[in-house]
């Protein structure tokens, strides 16, 4: 590919309860990698409202706009943030009777990783910027937590 | 035994959501012990909207009410509790099929694969002092009466006090949460209130 950061590469969004800790993530690992990131990396921070809290509205809008075709990588901080997306992931598996769940589903094959906030953010970004296929990018951010710092 | 179609569904869904409006305050406080004081406004919120979708695109079938509130939840609740509820009724949703009506039994085992779903999405067992300890009680006691399940939502609410939470925010807490009743159970039964009181509506 001769353009590692654009079309087919995977995308990351990152879940955050709070916008600000999304926002300041995605900018510090999109520094780390380089700028490659840039273009690859979505917050999906906080409430709809922009308190604290979670948007499955903001974490589907987030993965549309990284979507490329490859995959994305959803890196999610607590509680309702990983709960959101695993019953977001449910819904793009299955459908409800008597109605689709068509609208409102994150894009096919997204993934939610098992991975620490902002190590596994930079790791995916890294990643991803360089050009790595979806598996990679899962691998390189779940790996964060084997980082050890002692 | 009789049989319950889409209307008892809808009327379900939206005594729930009047029953959490009122009990909004109550479970906010129950939450702002042990976890961070927004159940109440979260499924308020939550339960609104359920009420508007099912009046602006009225459901053919009593799973496609459960899944329609629940695909709801998930989208407009903002914590933890839109995706475990709306998981619940999603999944119960689904086990209904497209059945035009269904038997309390068809209720109980759609609950159970529900609360099952629950499980699988929070990682909570029974006993962990979740909303767990109010469903899975509530839906094996079902299949005897809708009175039984409510009887056993009550006691496994009322059981979580002295409970040590193990999931969610007020796991952080250890033994600091003993003493004090899950918000999540509380919630749970004021769900199964509601479908005592819609069966007992319909009965009259």
């Amino acid at each position: 590919m001769s353009d590692p950061a654009g079309s087919g590469a995977v995308g990351v969004v990152l879940v955050s309860h709070s916008r600000d800790v999304a926002d300041a993530v995605a900018r510090l690992a999109v520094a780390l990698s380089g700028g490659t990131g840039g273009r690859l990396v979505a917050a999906a921070g906080g409430a709809g409202d922009g308190g604290i809290g979670t948007s499955s509205e903001l974490i589907v809008a987030a993965a549309r706009r990284v979507d490329r075709g490859a995959g994305v990588v959803v890196v999610a901080d607590l509680g309702s943030a990983v709960l959101t997306v695993r019953a977001l992931i449910v819904d793009e598996e299955d459908e409800d009777p008597g109605g689709s769940s068509g609208e409102g589903t994150l894009p096919p094959g997204t993934r939610l990783v098992d991975a620490p906030f902002l190590e596994g953010a930079v790791a995916a970004v890294v990643t991803a910027g360089a050009g790595a296929p979806l598996d990679d990018v899962v691998r390189a951010a779940e790996d964060a937590y084997t980082y050890r710092k002692l | 035994m009789a049989e319950l179609d889409t209307g008892f569904f809808v009327r379900w869904l939206t005594r729930t959501a009047s029953a959490v409006d009122r009990e909004a305050d109550r479970l906010t406080e129950l939450d702002a012990v042990i976890g961070d004081a927004d159940h109440g406004s979260n499924l308020r919120r939550g339960f609104t909207a359920v009420t508007a979708a099912l009046a602006e695109k009225p459901p053919p079938s009593p799973g496609a009410a459960l899944g329609l509130a629940g695909r709801t939840l998930v989208s407009k609740v903002g914590g933890a509790s839109g995706p475990l509820y709306g998981t619940l009724l999603r999944r119960a949703g689904k086990e209904l099929g497209d059945a035009a009506t269904v038997s309390r039994d068809d209720l109980a085992r759609a609950l159970t694969a529900g609360v099952e779903a629950v499980s699988a999405l929070g990682g909570a067992a029974e006993g962990d002092k979740t909303m767990l300890d109010a469903l899975l009680p509530a839906a094996r006691a079902l299949p005897e009466s809708f009175t039984a399940a409510r009887r056993a939502a009550t006691e496994g609410a009322v059981g979580t006090v002295p409970l040590r939470a193990r999931r969610g925010r007020a796991s952080y807490l250890g033994d600091r949460s003993i003493g004090h009743e899950d918000p999540g159970a509380a919630s749970a039964l004021v769900l199964v209130a509601a479908l005592e009181q819609t069966w007992e509506a319909a009965d009259e």
